[in-house]
């Protein structure tokens, strides 16, 4: 390990590198973390395309576009790209860029093995694409590819799935590794642990659940190369294996992370909206236990995915109310964001706007969450297209509006320049209205009795579907919207303070704007 | 900022429309024939109305601040950042709130695991892409396919109320009866679903899951599969027919007369022309999902039979094959599946069809043969 | 300490975090089948014959118990019990036949997976003898009579009334290499 675990130099005060190298082997955090951010930016993209793809073919009832097998192929490589490709990088490039920046540290504590795990995403996402070429087609067995459809029934290409997402867990996994030692051991003198900002806080927090869950990932793909190859019989019944242990397994794994893709964004909002109501955020103790208490609690209800399995009634009980229980502390952070924007000073530039249609959007997430925890509701729920919106309200206002808010707020800090406000609104406003035409008629036709992943549906599914549509192609188009404004601020634009917005607070704002190349080369003081 | 303000309480009281006006417009869960599906039904709208309630009371304090709380309206920020009595408050509260819902859930989940005896007994069995029904005890066996005509999914005609969820042969049950399905699977994982019945159960291959329902009114009632089981997971639906007692029962007499029936039928000489008639039916069912109507399959998973050699040639190869299955590829064993009239007409249909005019035909007695000499 | 030497140490103990979490990843497996014995999930039953000594019969309660059985995608035998249900007291030790008649031109190997429902029945079902157990081969054309004997425990919950034994019967002669080869030369 000695080799990953290098010293840094602090005696470089020179600038980067020039040409196409400073990229590959740039040791930066400021260019690693642009890297991340680009790289999510374009799998967002093809992730979004693939959506796309399905929303044309769902435009209405019949088989138009794509035959029944494509469409599988699409469905899978558009939740797997969305979440291993799109999300959590994003995080990992906020996180490098704005850590370090945050906690009065030079750069990452590992800056080698930064370089590295970025550098295998290409690969892994290269090769999952790659699979959609091969003879036999891509992943058709959906993100969460159960056995034995994705094992005795799968396509031949799985085998390169494995490898993929063996890439890209260590990938995060060194990731996740390098943000705890930045974290723990590179925070300026007088920076105690609860003095961090939020967005630290709860990226600690995220990092540990990488540590924790992405193992169990690389475990379950592994029985799985195992079974298919080697002869083993983890998944497979006519060996004494069991299917469903396939489904504990991959759930204990995946309940996790979907709080590791939303637990760093409650952390920027939790920075964005205190700054844009010029008031403290309010009960900064009591969201930090209670992001522990959903990362806690994320670990002990992955069967309510699984509610139909046939599993013992206590089970079933016992994973119902676990799963109630997260409500609490959700709703404490929701609570607490209210409280933060009561009797404040509120100006709604694009990064509020984002922070505040999260909130409202995560909470409309979080109730539909909440009816499908309660079990015996979840046997007419689950798999449906009520699951569908469910996610997406999570996930796309969650993740995704977080990442913009993110994005805005720290723009002028990254490239010296103020984004063009007007062009920002008009995003926020179009992705917000395509965003719910296109997730909230989901609703309708998941209650009403549509299956989830299906290429072609009834009749009376038909008007609410042609709504999604139109309002996927409108979200989509809009992100092409976002790339503009992303490039005009980088070409140039207002120049930016090194603090441009009134009520922000933290280190990263002490420095000057665009950021130099090297910042915190001697540790600040933290009062 | 108006404009949100607006949007969101708007959008919020649609949604609340919308459940109200379930009925006419599809939007929300249906209420069902059941005394489960209804006591689910009831817990949904609690769930949802307690929802409402919640988001009215935080999306109004946060639209209050986002209306009166602007720096454009002369707002003096305020300092305060804790209050230990409010969030004491409000992390009791939803407790509170949480442990009402569980109630009646916990109450719903105990009468769906009620494991008292059934009236009839059905193994439901899940293939690759269609239904098994088993009656179990009484002798009747069936598979139930989608009958829904090519032609309305690939738009050449119109689509019928029906589209997708209409099949070949339903499952039939007696109304006012507790019957128990026993759910598997024979390839991959599938999952059993009636809307109407609240009953939803995994079919697992290799294990058995069980699920009951007591059926208060006859109808049809339709369902799909609801666990992704590759291609065609979307065109496997679910119908059953509820009947009253004695027309069940003439029911349950008719298939029973129908399997003699069956055997009749076997020994009678059958043509050319009336085995591809009946082989062309029975393809569009079985085989044209995978095989393609055209015939032209899909490779390399799903060959193709036009032109193929052991289609053209070696017939007891092709008997073979369609009679036993092909280990370890998508190709099933359709000997326990469709019956010896129906083997030996789909593959005199095969030879015969898309210019695999070997003008071949082969007897359901050779089939039968064919099964029991081996 | 320095801070590389307080990087590296941080490190190792996460490494080591990451090694452990992929092996409890694998631990999972038995621990779920501990879990699957205890409660009975999928009912699934002991692969092992039942050795304790039979208890007391109660014959105060009569349980119905059923028989069925489904061929996995492949499997072309002909398999099934010899009677669909029958009644019993708990505690006393019954026996059902199955058939299998294999009606291909190639000698195979079956193996059939037990599954009882429902599942809170399941760890009050023993099987003293069982053809579930061990692999089946048949050559062309062969038939053969499998018995499972069992006992279903008295300490059975009292809301149980029947119960289904279920059995897969899957074709693992591509699995079974060794057995196959040994039937196919006995078949020559």
């Amino acid at each position: 390990m000695s080799a990953v675990i290098d010293t840094h130099h602090h005696d470089h005060a020179h600038g980067p590198a020039k040409g196409l190298m400073r990229w590959v082997l740039t040791t930066n955090h400021k260019d690693i973390g642009s890297m991340y951010l680009w790289f999510s930016f374009a799998m967002f993209l093809l992730g979004g395309s693939m959506a796309m793809v399905i929303r044309a073919e769902l435009f209405q009832p019949g088989l138009q576009l794509v035959q029944p097998e494509f469409f599988n192929q699409m469905t899978t490589t558009h939740g797997l790209i969305m979440v291993f490709g799109a999300v959590m990088p994003a995080f990992v490039g906020l996180a490098n860029w704005m850590i370090p920046l945050m906690i009065g540290a030079p750069d990452m504590a590992l800056p080698r093995m930064n370089n590295f795990s970025f550098w295998l995403l290409p690969m892994a996402f290269g090769l999952l694409v790659s699979t959609l070429f091969m003879e036999g087609g891509g992943p058709n067995f959906g993100w969460t590819f159960y056995a034995p459809l994705s094992t005795t029934y799968a396509p031949p290409s799985v085998t390169f799935f494995i490898f993929a997402i063996h890439l890209a867990g260590i990938s995060s996994i060194m990731g996740a590794i390098n943000i705890i030692a930045t974290i723990l051991n590179l925070r300026a003198p007088g920076m105690t642990l609860m003095k961090m900002p939020l967005f630290v806080w709860t990226w600690l927090i995220t990092a540990f659940l990488l540590i924790a869950v992405m193992p169990v990932l690389a475990g379950v793909v592994t029985m799985m190369l195992m079974d298919i190859h080697f002869g083993t019989s983890f998944f497979n019944a006519a060996g004494g294996g069991d299917p469903v242990m396939f489904q504990h397994i991959f759930w204990f794994f995946g309940h996790p992370e979907v709080y590791i893709m939303i637990l760093p964004a409650f952390g920027a909002v939790s920075q964005i909206i205190p700054a844009f109501s010029r008031k403290p955020l309010f009960g900064y103790t009591s969201m930090v236990y209670a992001t522990a208490a959903i990362a806690f609690l994320s670990f002990i209800v992955w069967a309510h995915h699984m509610f139909t399995v046939g599993i013992p009634i206590t089970g079933e009980l016992f994973f119902m109310y676990a799963t109630m229980l997260i409500a609490v502390p959700t709703g404490v952070k929701v609570f607490n964001w209210v409280s933060t924007m009561f009797r404040g000073a509120l100006t709604f530039e694009a990064p509020m706007l984002f922070a505040v249609a999260f909130v409202i959007l995560f909470t409309i997430g979080g109730f539909s969450g909440l009816m499908l925890a309660i079990a015996p509701a979840d046997f007419q729920y689950h798999d449906t297209y009520f699951v569908v919106a469910h996610f997406h309200y999570v996930l796309v206002p969650g993740a995704i509006f977080g990442i913009f808010a993110s994005a805005y707020y720290w723009l002028p800090k990254w490239t010296g320049h103020m984004y063009d406000e007007t062009l920002a609104k008009t995003h926020f406003w179009m992705s917000f209205i395509g965003m719910n035409l296109a997730f909230f008629p989901m609703h309708f036709v998941g209650l009403a009795g549509m299956p989830r992943r299906i290429p072609d549906y009834n009749v009376m599914f038909a008007n609410f579907n042609m709504i999604s549509s139109v309002g996927a192609f409108m979200f989509g188009v809009t992100q092409l919207l976002f790339l503009f404004i992303v490039i005009k601020c980088i070409k140039g634009g207002k120049k930016a303070a090194a603090n441009p917005w009134e009520g922000a607070e933290g280190l990263e704002w002490t420095v000057p704007s665009p950021a130099p190349y090297h910042t915190f080369s001697t540790p600040p003081e933290v009062k | 900022m108006l404009r949100a303000a607006i949007t969101w309480p708007v959008g919020l009281s649609l949604s609340v429309l919308g459940a109200q006006a379930s009925a006419e417009w599809g939007v929300n869960m249906r209420r069902g024939v059941t005394e489960v599906s209804q006591s689910v039904f009831d817990l949904h709208m609690t769930i949802f109305w307690i929802c409402v309630v919640i988001g009215i009371v935080v999306f109004g304090v946060m639209f209050w601040s986002m209306l009166m709380h602007r720096k454009s309206e002369d707002s003096k920020p305020a300092t305060f950042h804790e209050h230990l009595g409010v969030e004491i408050l409000w992390t009791v509260i939803p407790l509170a709130i949480l442990i009402v819902m569980a109630i009646p859930a916990t109450k719903t989940l105990i009468d769906i695991y009620d494991a008292d005896e059934a009236d009839i007994d059905i193994l439901v069995t899940g293939y690759q892409w269609r239904w098994q029904y088993q009656y179990v005890g009484e002798g009747v066996s069936f598979f139930s396919s989608m009958s829904t005509p090519r032609d309305e999914i690939g738009n050449v005609s119109d689509k019928n109320p029906n589209y997708l969820l209409e099949v070949d042969n339903p499952l039939v049950i007696p109304v006012g009866k507790k019957v128990r399905f026993l759910v598997t699977a024979a390839d991959v994982i599938h999952s059993w679903w009636v809307p109407d019945f609240a009953v939803k159960k995994d079919a697992i291959p290799g294990f058995i899951n069980e699920a009951w329902t007591r059926v208060e009114k006859p109808g049809i009632y339709r369902g799909q599969c609801t666990e992704l089981c590759g291609k065609d997971h979307g065109f496997m639906p679910v119908v059953v027919e509820v009947l009253p007692q004695d027309e069940y029962d003439a029911w349950m007499a008719e298939q029973k007369e129908a399997a003699a029936k069956e055997a009749e039928l076997r020994e009678k000489d059958w043509t050319l022309e009336e085995l591809v008639e009946r082989g062309e039916k029975v393809y569009a069912s079985a085989c044209a999902s995978c095989h393609q109507p055209t015939g032209e399959g899909l490779p390399p998973m799903f060959p193709a039979l036009k032109g193929s050699a052991i289609v053209t040639e070696d017939m007891a190869q092709h008997l073979d094959i369609v009679l036993n299955g092909v280990p370890g590829t998508a190709m099933a064993a359709f000997g326990k599946q469709l019956s010896e009239v129906d083997v030996a007409a789909v593959i005199t249909f095969e030879r015969n069809a898309w210019g695999n005019d070997t003008g071949e035909m082969l007897a359901p007695v050779d089939v039968l043969n064919a099964k029991e000499g081996q | 300490m320095s801070e590389t030497q307080s990087n590296r140490r941080l490190v190792g103990k996460l490494v080591l975090t990451v090694f452990g979490m992929f092996g409890f990843g694998f631990l999972m497996v038995p621990l779920y089948d501990v879990m699957c014995d205890a409660l009975g999930i999928n009912g699934k039953t002991s692969g092992t014959a039942y050795q304790q000594e039979v208890e007391q019969i109660d014959s105060s309660r009569t349980l119905r118990v059923q028989f069925v059985a489904t061929r996995a995608e492949g499997m072309s035998w002909d398999f099934g019990p010899e009677a669909e249900q029958l009644s019993l007291h708990p505690g006393e030790t019954r026996e059902m036949l199955f058939l299998a008649h294999n009606p291909t031109d190639r000698p195979m190997v079956a193996q059939a997976i037990p599954s009882v429902s429902p599942s809170i029945a399941a760890a009050y079902f023993h099987k003293t003898e069982c053809f579930c157990f061990t692999q089946q081969v048949l050559q062309p054309g062969e038939s053969v009579e499998m018995p499972v004997r069992f006992i279903v425990d008295p300490a059975v919950p009292a809301q149980v009334k029947h119960l289904t034994l279920a059995y897969t019967l899957f074709d693992v002669s591509e699995r079974m290499p060794d057995k196959l080869a040994a039937a196919q030369a006995q078949a020559h």
